[in-house]
């Protein structure tokens, strides 16, 4: 252990107490474990891939990127094997990877349960979430990267603000034109209407239709079918009255709304929710037209 | 870089789940320039994984003090009345409020709100949306927090509050807290003019099988026990019984509430044919329920020594996918069992906090400005048990009352106190082991972060205060940024593995000691831990490292609090003394920081109502 306080003053510095000499100064001993415990986890996740190697496991590739560290500026895939269970999701996958071999892969989750929407990934070549993929469904090497059409800002996490954007411009709130006056009592609306909007209430806005859209990545402007379906929620609840729908099919009827649609189907085939997306859209088309024939 | 940005509001509020966005709207309904932080956006917060629903006695035949009955018993009369009581009368009104703001409940015939049987419930009160009604209340009150335009910072970790050093903890007062931009690594303070409210949600994370969200790590529960406000009945844990055996995902309670039967492994009804609960089986209470099942298992009677079965398919597929068609996608996503076509398999989990940051009725701490609403505060409404569907009322009555006051309302004198003052009694309290962080100074280990605990020099100035607590964080995060320790995912998991062994369902003083035992040696390890991840973006690990520490301060508490208390009260069971002892416990357990070192002390719990005494009764099913 070495107590050469003066050989090392260029960096202890700030750290280096003045009537440091009988011990090691803070920065010495950290620096110290710091070379140690480096080598441990070395060792550890060697140790921990060696036994993996022998096991059923599953190779994983993902993709990894960090603005300001070296080595990852150049976005790369770096290689792991996950010792394989019954039950396991790309989620269980990806924290494992983590947690023993290198703590700073980096991924949103939270509910591990499909209802948070952080964990929206391309898995495989599409969007799913990790959370909710089985890894036993799907072909090895599974490739994971960040969702495509969005900002990477660092290995699997994507800049969503562009998404939350979208959601904000068709004002999605309940804003209905009468409330009861007593606030006991409720607003009474339909099974079948509740039924009708029912499926479009799911969204978790985990960004997965937005990514899969060909129109959204050529047309920036375009809501988008997550927005849209937001819009079809509200326009098609029979409790906020006409003149309020009336304004909802104006947003969605703009330059950059539903028109833009091509009903390719792609943001219905990833929703994790399964909220049938394209006919949500299209049915907001009939709306509108039906809305516009009403004024000729 | 870290830098010096102040961001300055009235109310700060903590935290984007259901509590959090209520107490933002009413604050700004009264008068307040309001900004929700919270290291999550709103959306995906745990309350939208709530499925059952929300207890509110809007319903003729059925009354707000009957509720107050109902919640009472299930307290196991450890719920404070005053608190209960405010719950009760309230929930009706913020119910149908959520209904106003277009919430989408499942309907009657008649168009109005449905509501189902739950789980120690005298009425079938529980007003649901399918089994998602905590995805519904979420993203409902989202809705609204953008309508009126309330500011969000999300995806800022709150790192720790500013509060004032006084010696007492009850001259301490809060002027803001420390933020951490996940995306930038900048560290900002955000002062509060008037208030800070703290709703950062549960703390499932402290054991390793739950139904909480890998973000419930108790946050603000550990923020406010450093800062010197005590932590309540922390030995009261929810375990469900019905999550399912390989992830701990909820089968809400609505299953059996719409009438799922559950069997052990010899296809015994055993609720009745094993007498646990002959009047209500399925539907006696959630601890009931989850001893009952263990005690299955541990006889021999379970299925893979595991797990029971939970039946719904006699329900029909009509019933099943009108009232329950998530639990089917979870049972199917997540266990790959087809609830239409065989039983689900189900086993206890941790499921809720009863306990957490002591308030009054109005959500206020013993720290001035300070203030705590949801699942992080324990005020008290559920006592040593938890109702099902009591928790989301919870959190938009409390959010409410504590939104309001925040911004400077006039309310009645609380009646619940709060901080060590009035009537209390101090514990006998032993412990196998040093409890708490180590003397300051001792080692190279983290510097304590928290401006009002020890180290560094008292700050009373709250203008200071602020600011104090800034660099301070900026430093603890170069120094874990420079050091590469033990890597906080061991030193987690070795808690949770102690505690999931010794502070579960069935707790014995031995193991609780030996729990105390191995969270010494885990805050240990942890005065060595670094984060070996350098970057400023997006640095899970350093947030991760950050949690871990509160999940020790909170496990250990946890098991001060059920090694203290030596009868069996609602969730608590002690094997020493399975009775529940009124004559000696029908008080609360709060645990003080004490500047490090953990003061374990007793308030007697208010059982006088506003009209009435609620005499403790047996609590039967
Ligand atoms: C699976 C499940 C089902 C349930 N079902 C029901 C039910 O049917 N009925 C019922 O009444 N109750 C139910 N509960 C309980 C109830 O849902 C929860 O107690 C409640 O939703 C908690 O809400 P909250 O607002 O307190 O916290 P949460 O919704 O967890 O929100 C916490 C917030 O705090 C933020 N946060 C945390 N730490 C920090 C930090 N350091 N800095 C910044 N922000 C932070 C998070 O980002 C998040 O926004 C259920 C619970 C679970 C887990
Ligand atoms: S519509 Fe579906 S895919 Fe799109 S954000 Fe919502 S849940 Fe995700
Ligand atoms: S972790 Fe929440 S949706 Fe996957």
């Amino acid at each position: 252990m070495s107590t050469q306080v003066p050989q090392q003053t260029d960096e202890t510095d700030a750290e280096s107490e003045p009537d440091a000499e009988e011990e090691p100064s803070k920065g010495d001993l950290r620096r110290e474990k710091k070379a140690k415990r480096a080598a441990e986890r070395e060792r550890e996740a060697e140790a921990a891939a060696e036994s993996a190697a022998g096991e059923n496991t599953r190779e994983l590739k993902v993709f990894r990127f960090d603005p300001e560290v070296e080595g990852k500026q150049e976005p790369r895939f770096d290689e792991f094997h996950v010792p394989f269970e019954k039950g396991m999701t790309v989620l269980d996958a990806l924290i494992y990877a983590r947690d023993t071999y290198d703590s700073s892969l980096t991924f949103r989750h939270s509910c591990r349960q499909a209802v948070c929407g952080s964990d929206a990934m391309f898995v495989n070549g599409q969007q799913r979430l990790a959370c909710k993929t089985q890894l036993s469904d799907l072909s090895e090497p599974v490739r994971i990267e960040p969702l495509p059409h969005a900002d990477v800002r660092k290995d699997l996490v994507v800049d969503m603000q562009h998404f939350y954007d979208q959601m904000d411009a068709v004002e999605p709130f309940f804003d209905a034109d009468e409330l009861p006056e007593d606030e006991l009592e409720e607003q009474r609306q339909s099974r079948a209407n509740r039924e009708k909007v029912k499926m479009s209430t799911r969204c978790i806005w985990c960004g997965a239709c937005m990514s899969s859209c060909n129109i959204a990545a050529g047309d920036n402007q375009y809501l988008g079918p997550a927005a849209l379906n937001k819009a079809y929620r509200f326009a098609m609840d029979e409790r906020e009255g006409e003149s309020r729908k009336q304004e909802r099919l104006e947003i969605i009827e703009q330059e950059h709304g539903v028109w833009r649609c091509q009903t390719q189907f792609s943001c219905t085939e990833v929703c994790p929710k399964d909220i049938p997306l394209t006919e949500h859209i299209q049915e907001l088309k009939r709306e509108a037209v039906k809305n516009n024939l009403k004024f000729w | 870089m870290a830098s010096n940005t102040t961001y300055e509001h009235d109310v700060i509020v903590v935290g984007a789940g259901g509590a959090g966005l209520r107490a933002a709207i009413a604050a700004q309904e009264a008068g307040a320039d309001v900004a929700i932080v919270s290291k999550l956006h709103p959306v995906r917060s745990h309350t939208g994984a709530a499925e059952g629903g929300i207890n509110a006695a809007i319903r003729e035949g059925d009354s707000w003090e009957d509720h107050a009955y109902d919640t009472m018993k299930g307290s196991d009369y450890l719920g404070d009345a005053p608190a209960i009581e405010a719950l009760c009368r309230e929930s009706p009104k913020e119910t149908i409020q959520l209904e106003h703001w277009g919430m989408a409940f499942s309907r009657e015939e008649d168009g109005t709100v449905s509501q189902r049987p739950f789980g120690g419930l005298s009425f079938p009160r529980t007003t649901y949306a399918g089994a998602e009604t905590g995805h519904q209340l979420l993203h409902t009150m989202y809705e609204q927090v953008v309508k009126r335009g309330i500011e969000v910072y999300d995806e800022w970790h709150v790192m720790n509050l500013a509060v004032t050093d006084e010696d007492d903890p009850t001259d301490r007062s809060c002027h803001g807290v420390v933020g951490y931009e996940i995306r930038s690594g900048e560290i900002a303070g955000f002062r509060a003019r008037d208030g800070v409210i703290l709703a950062t949600g549960g703390m499932g994370q402290v054991f390793d099988h739950t139904t909480n969200a890998v973000a419930n790590t108790g946050d603000g529960v550990a923020m406010a026990y450093r800062a010197g406000v005590p932590m309540e009945d922390m030995e009261f844990i929810q375990f469900h019984p019905t999550t399912l055996p390989s992830t701990g995902v909820l089968i809400s309670e609505g299953v059996r509430g719409e009438g799922g039967i559950l069997y052990n492994g010899e296809g015994e009804r055993f609720m009745f044919e094993h007498g646990y609960a002959n009047n209500d089986g399925e539907l006696a209470s959630r601890d009931v329920v989850a001893r009952a099942e263990l005690t299955e298992v541990n006889e021999g009677r379970g299925i893979e020594d595991e797990y029971v079965h939970l039946d719904m398919r006699h329900l029909g597929e009509d019933r099943i996918l009108d009232r329950l068609e998530n639990i089917l996608h979870l049972a199917e996503d997540f266990e790959g069992v087809d609830g239409l076509e065989e039983p689900m398999p189900v086993k206890p989990g941790q499921h809720y906090a009863m306990g957490g940051i002591e308030t009054n009725e109005y959500g206020q701490t013993c720290v001035d400005g300070l203030y705590a609403v949801g699942e992080c505060a324990c005020a008290s409404v559920h006592g040593a048990n938890r109702l099902g569907g009591n928790a989301l009322p919870e959190l938009i009555v409390f959010g409410k009352l504590a939104g309001r006051h925040a911004a400077g309302e006039e309310f009645d004198e609380p009646e619940i106190e709060t901080g060590k003052r009035g009537d209390h009694e101090d514990a006998d309290f032993d412990a196998p082991v040093t409890l708490g962080e180590r003397e300051p100074g001792s080692d190279a280990g983290p510097a304590d972060a928290s401006a009002a605990a020890d180290g560094g020099e008292a700050v009373t100035d709250p203008d200071a205060v602020l600011e104090v607590a800034v660099d301070r964080e900026i430093e603890h995060v170069e120094e874990l940024l420079e050091t590469d320790g033990v890597n906080h995912a061991e030193i987690r998991s070795a808690v949770q593995e102690t505690m999931t062994a010794n502070v579960n369902v069935f707790r014995e003083e031995e193991g609780l000691k030996e729990a105390l035992v191995d969270l010494r040696e885990a805050r240990d390890r942890y005065a060595d831990v670094g984060v070996s991840d350098p970057s400023r973006t997006f640095n899970t690990d350093l947030l991760h490292t950050l949690e871990t520490r509160n999940i020790i301060d909170i496990a250990e508490a946890l098991t001060m609090g059920a090694l203290a208390r030596n009868e069996f009260r609602g969730a608590h069971w002690r094997k020493e003394n399975q009775i529940r002892d009124d004559e000696n416990w029908l008080k609360h357990t709060l645990i003080s920081w004490n500047d490090g070192d953990p003061d374990l002390w007793y308030r007697p719990v208010i059982l006088e109502g506003e009209n009435k005494r609620y005499e403790p009764k047996v609590r039967s099913y």
